[in-house]
């Protein structure tokens, strides 16, 4: 049988070092989530904002990085900050930078629907009180926007914790890496690539799967 | 109390209120009645300053309304609005809907305002109810709740946006009766609706509008036995038929 030549004890060998490579993956992905909503959520307020010259620039940043391959903007930061700051920070938090400016433009166009979803009268309600418009976005508005985009937000995480592999490129050692690293140093190319997809498929199966089940619940209620 | 001047309002090129005057006194319920679309939501709307308008003068209370200077926030938390869709915040509990803004605008403790809260319950009859969300109340219980929401802010004058009319007919008197009593406690009020029972107990002045412009203002005993305009006699007789 073809299975007989391969081993796969090089995988429970190796366990250790690829567990710290998934930690990174989801610590990039979890900071990367955090900051591009909160990053996404200041472009989509931007945008719709009564100011021509603040929708104006968020308009600009979001479909320019929308252009751009994301492999370009992962190395683009990983060179630029530094540049910048005048002193290395390392492939993760130039990888957080990058993941967050990124994912913030794809952010923003879902925020941007979601805020659209909630009625203007809402609005109207909300200033109708004396609340000003920075209290009503933040009480009445986003609140309702927020809960409309959950699903939507989450399926947009399970996309962002695939594309976090990319990190490759600038040989960040994440999940992936250290997958190949393994895969390199032991000459086992195919068991290990098998072996990773199988980690990435449960992963982001067993999270689409309850966002599913989290949408059936909130439109069954 | 509530004084517009020649207000007009364009959307683009289509005149929606054509030189609009109208005086309200204090402790008086003007009624504003007129068919569809003929700029009644629109005008009560520019009262608290949620509309814009491109002419005319409108004073609240001394303030003027459409001036750069004016502190808009601060002049709408005095003015109560009641909204056609009750417009109460979904993700927010009965209570909170009406403390938020006593909190966030008067700057009261929260104990002080849920306790206000309670009172304004009490009195629209929805007390037990404090804890429930707006999709757990029926439309009348929604509007009645939104009635607190607005009076707990203490305010000088209210407006009503067709507050009666998204609702199912069995539900519309629990409302009324609410807006009645509001009304004979000495409320200055403007209500938009075509609820004519409720005009004939509690409205001081009633004003018919069509197609932006005021057709009439009339005493409530004028209104219904001697309309001065034709279009306004035209309407009566259609809505008071049955």
């Amino acid at each position: 049988m073809i299975l007989e030549n391969f081993d796969f004890a090089v995988i429970t060998g190796s366990i250790p070092f690829l567990w710290k490579g998934l930690q990174v993956s989801f610590y990039l992905t979890f900071l990367a989530l955090i900051g591009g909503i909160i990053f996404g959520t200041i472009l989509a307020l931007m945008r719709v904002s009564n100011f021509k010259i603040l929708s104006f620039i968020s308009m600009t940043y979001v479909n320019f990085l929308r252009s751009m391959p994301l492999i370009l903007v992962i190395f683009w930061f990983f060179f630029l900050v530094p540049l910048v700051i005048g002193r290395p920070i390392g492939g993760f938090y130039s990888a957080v930078i990058a993941f967050t400016m990124f994912e913030a433009a794809y952010y923003s166009e879902i925020i941007r629907a979601g805020l659209s979803s909630v009625s203007r009268n809402q609005i109207s309600a909300a200033r109708a009180t004396g609340l000003s418009y920075s209290q009503s976005m933040i009480y009445i508005i986003l609140p309702q926007a927020f809960r409309n985009m959950v699903p939507i937000l989450l399926t947009q995480a399970v996309i962002l914790f695939q594309d976090t592999s990319l990190v490759y490129v600038v040989s960040l050692r994440d999940f992936m890496t250290t997958t190949v690293i393994v895969a390199q140093s032991q000459s086992r190319l195919v068991e290990m690539y098998l072996f990773a997809a199988i980690v990435y498929f449960i992963i982001c199966f067993a999270f689409s799967f309850m966002i599913k089940k989290l949408q059936n619940k909130r439109l069954a209620s | 109390m509530i004084e517009l001047k020649n207000v007009s309002k364009w959307y683009e090129k289509f005149k929606v209120l054509d030189n609009c005057s109208i005086k309200i006194e204090k402790s008086d319920v003007m009624v504003i009645c007129g068919p569809s679309g003929s700029g009644k939501s629109t005008l009560i709307k520019c009262i608290n300053g949620l509309e814009p308008f491109q002419e005319g003068e409108i004073f609240v209370d001394g303030t003027k309304v459409n001036d750069s200077k004016t502190n808009l926030n601060h002049l709408r938390s005095k003015i109560g609005m009641v909204f056609q869709n009750f417009e109460l915040y979904p993700h927010m509990n009965v209570l909170k809907n009406i403390s938020l803004s006593q909190i966030k605008v008067l700057n009261r403790s929260k104990d002080e305002a849920n306790e206000k809260s309670m009172k304004l319950l009490d009195r629209v009859g929805l007390k037990e109810h404090y804890s429930k969300f707006p999709a757990q109340l029926s439309g009348g219980q929604q509007q009645r709740v939104a009635i607190a929401r607005a009076l707990a802010m203490d305010p000088i004058a209210m407006l009503f946006d067709e507050p009666t009319s998204a609702l199912d007919p069995e539900m519309i008197n629990e409302v009324l009766d609410v807006m009645i009593e509001l009304a004979q406690d000495g409320m200055t009020m403007a209500v938009v609706t075509h609820e004519m029972g409720f005009a004939r107990k509690v409205a001081d002045k009633i004003l018919f509008m069509d197609e932006g412009r005021i057709e009439e203002t009339a005493d409530k005993s004028n209104f219904f036995n001697n309309p001065q305009s034709d279009r306004t006699r035209l309407f009566l007789s259609k809505i008071l038929t049955h």
